[in-house]
């Protein structure tokens, strides 16, 4: 349902609209906004509640769109509430000689790391921000490669690391009668769980200052989307949160295919769910188990990584591959689950069941693991939101926002689970929610297993997906039809969408844009645990260096999706 | 004195369960090859199945190389897991030439060996052109099996002395 008309009454009280374009497309409400009002349009829709969450923020370079637009690069705002669930898209286009605009850092926190990302891949400069500089390109790196003249094979060589930094730009230095000590962590430290840099300045055990640095693991998935068939793009976003790599292919595939606008099987439906919720489980169980080993507590390591070897088992059984499974395609899904596959679904949760309750007996109620996680890392609604916090870590907060509730999809409408929620948002809350997620994950996967709707596992259409093997083999009709979408690709619409789902981190979002032709002109992902990274320096700021870990652990960063 | 006569079925005896002849060098090469200390320099998805390999299920610990060190002043196999940035790339060399002798690099998965899919502007082409690689495991990632494949294989490589002429004429590269 379109409300662009009330957004543009709502803003017409308020600015000279004549400037300002709306529209409504593939499902988004959009507006064009002038450069000089949208820090103005942004402040008005926060000060007054519209929108709470400044969900993502990108841009996009046109130069090489069909359509000539009103400049090159265009700034692309999402905006979300929490209480009414509107959603709005702001755009704002800069021309290529002037790509300068005022920084919404003093609107919404969150605002600043993907200004930065903004700055490092276009090139275009944020006024008023307080640090922009590179966030993911190492410090050698010269051009932003986003940008459609920058060749995708141009590999440009490192030879340093920067020196210990924080994020307000300054570098370590001491203060006089104080005795400060810089501490570097990562980025290959056991605790930093992949490409992790923390840097702090320690006052004794106290952290006096601290900065991160990511981009260790930027291995460019953007510009490769933009290089890649539709379909070949699928793998890519295996690669993304890696923990639960099929839910990245279904946000993914449901983002395509709402472009393209045909609706999947509800056969496929099902399937997508079991896995986004296995995947979920799996999620939950390295960031637990890791958090937990970190903190001391080994045994329920090897308790949990036993579970998610069943879950692997599953995945090969259903497609050879355990971790980057790849298992959808645009249109529904790549095969049909083996014989007998099912039945194994639901003796595999039972398992998990009874393993999920183990560790709750392990861990829930024991003295060192609640010494080291009540109070530490606690934040407000208010800040969480602030920071764009979405996922378990904001339902932690005491927030109750989960998509497959609010907003839902494939059917979790017709599901019985129910959404925890904490009350402080510290370490222990979270592994609290994350535990009962769990749980009420596998409810979700034993009510959908038992009862898989007949039909087909993909739509036939000739012009989306490709024709099963034996008509490939065994027709001419099969195999030309292989050929000619294999050579021609899949061709959505001129247009774009940003289509969102309910990862294990939170809000992954997919913003499309499209040429019409078979590669996305654009394809932006919103990584759920970037934002909530971007708390992080003020987070430990004032804590222990001890708890540093812990609150690191909690949030589940899985570099590939902070990276990209 | 009584002459005292040494039975000589005892003797016998006695050489067969206490002394063992070899060479000093097989012997050290048995040493190395059943004590390998790995660094799990995991970066990305492969660092997860990694976890796998270490984990309850395959258990890494069965063949000998189970003592997981951070350090890599305590580590003699480098197991670089996940894709190299052209931003890590200096931190590898750093982590390369802070282990002791003798040592040795496992590449696991695509990425590591040559870019995997991601021919793209921040991705290091393969490892090989920074580090010498003693062994390559292929896959994306490469299931946990090849990688105790892997480790074996250069188990047996140690075993058996084999030449590894891309680590004795390795120079560091020019960064």
């Amino acid at each position: 349902m379109s409300r662009i008309e009330e957004v543009k009454q709502n803003l017409s009280e308020k600015f000279p609209v004549g400037d300002f374009k709306f529209y409504y497309e593939n499902d988004n409400d959009v507006v064009v906004v002038p450069k000089a009002n949208i820090l103005e349009v942004l402040k008005y829709y926060r000060e007054n509640s519209f929108y709470d969450f400044l969900m993502d923020l990108t841009a996009v370079d046109y130069s090489k769109y069909p359509e000539t637009q009103e400049g090159r690069y265009a700034v692309v705002y999402h905006l979300f509430s929490s209480k009414t669930l509107n959603r709005l898209r702001l755009k704002v286009f800069v021309q290529e000689e002037d790509a300068k605009l005022a920084s919404a850092t003093s609107v919404w926190r969150s605002a600043n790391w993907f200004e930065r990302e903004a700055y490092d891949m276009y090139g275009i400069v944020f006024e008023g921000h307080p640090n922009l500089t590179k966030i993911l390109t190492h410090h050698h790196f010269k051009g932003h490669p986003l940008r459609k003249d920058y060749d995708a094979n141009n590999q440009q060589h490192c030879s340093d690391v920067l020196p210990v930094h924080f994020d307000d730009g300054s570098r370590f230095s001491p203060v006089p009668g104080k005795d400060l000590v810089p501490l570097n962590i990562g980025p290959s430290h056991p605790a930093t769980h992949g490409t992790l840099r923390v840097m702090a300045a320690l006052d004794g055990e106290k952290v006096e200052k601290a900065g991160v640095e990511l981009g260790f693991l930027h291995r460019c998935f953007e510009k490769m989307a933009e290089t890649h068939p539709y379909n070949q793009v699928i793998p890519y976003t295996d690669r993304l949160n890696y923990c639960s790599a099929p839910m990245n292919n279904i946000g993914y595939c449901k983002a395509v295919e709402k472009m393209l606008g045909v609706e999947i099987p509800l056969k496929a439906q099902a399937i997508r769910i079991i896995l986004a919720e296995l995947s979920r489980v799996i999620d939950h169980i390295v960031c637990i188990g890791a958090n937990a080993v970190d903190l001391g507590a080994l045994s329920g390591f090897f308790y949990l990584f036993k579970l998610r070897e069943q879950v692997y088992s599953l995945f090969e059984k259903l497609c050879g591959a355990r971790l980057t499974v790849s298992m959808t395609r645009v249109g529904g899904m790549a095969q049909d689950p083996p014989a007998g596959w099912y039945k194994d679904v639901l003796e595999t949760c039972k398992s998990l069941r009874k393993g999920i309750d183990e560790v709750d007996r392990l861990l829930t109620e024991n003295k060192i693991w609640m010494q080291r996680t009540q109070g530490v890392g606690s934040i407000s609604a208010e800040d969480a939101i602030m920071w764009g916090y979405t996922g378990p870590c904001l339902r932690a907060a005491g927030v109750g926002l989960d998509l497959r509730k609010a907003e839902p999809y494939y059917g979790y409408e017709s599901l019985d689970f129910e959404v925890p929620v904490g009350t402080t948002g510290d370490v222990y809350d979270r592994y609290l929610v994350r535990l009962e997620e769990m749980k009420q994950s596998v409810k979700i996967v034993e009510q959908v297993a038992k009862n898989i709707p007949a039909g087909d596992y993909t739509i036939r259409d000739k012009s989306i997906v490709l024709p099963e093997k034996k008509d490939v083999y065994g027709n001419i009709e099969g195999l030309m039809n292989h050929f000619m979408l294999i050579m021609k690709g899949i061709k959505p619409p001129k247009g774009e969408i940003y289509d969102y789902t309910e990862a294990a981190n939170g809000e992954l979002g997919f913003f499309l844009v499209s040429d019409g032709e078979m590669k996305p002109y654009r394809l932006r992902v919103r990584p759920p645990c970037f934002a909530i990274y971007q708390s992080f320096p003020e987070q430990i700021t004032g804590g222990l260096v001890a708890d540093v870990i812990s609150v690191l652990g909690s949030m589940n960063l899985i570099a590939g999706e902070l990276d990209r | 004195m009584t002459e005292q006569k040494v039975d000589a079925f005892d003797l016998q005896d006695m050489l067969n369960s206490n002394v063992m002849t070899t060479r000093v060098e097989d012997w050290i090469n048995w040493g190395k090859k059943n004590s390998l200390w790995p660094l799990p320099y995991g970066t990305a998805c492969c660092g997860i199945e990694l976890m796998s390999v270490m984990g309850p299920k395959y258990d890494l610990a069965r063949f000998g190389a189970e003592v997981v060190r951070f350090s890599p002043r305590q580590a003699d196999l480098l197991i670089v897991a996940g894709t190299i940035t052209e931003k890590m790339a200096p931190v590898l060399v750093h982590i390369y030439e802070q282990m002791l002798e003798p040592k040795y690099v496992i590449s696991m998965g695509a990425c590591a060996s040559s870019g995997g899919f991601y021919r793209s502007y921040h991705v290091l082409q393969g490892i090989s052109k920074l580090v010498p690689v003693d062994v390559f495991v292929p896959g994306c990632p490469p299931t946990p099996e090849a990688v105790l494949d892997g480790v074996m294989l250069l188990q047996k490589m140690i075993e058996n002395n084999v030449p590894r002429p891309w680590k004795d004429n390795w120079k560091g590269p020019e960064l």
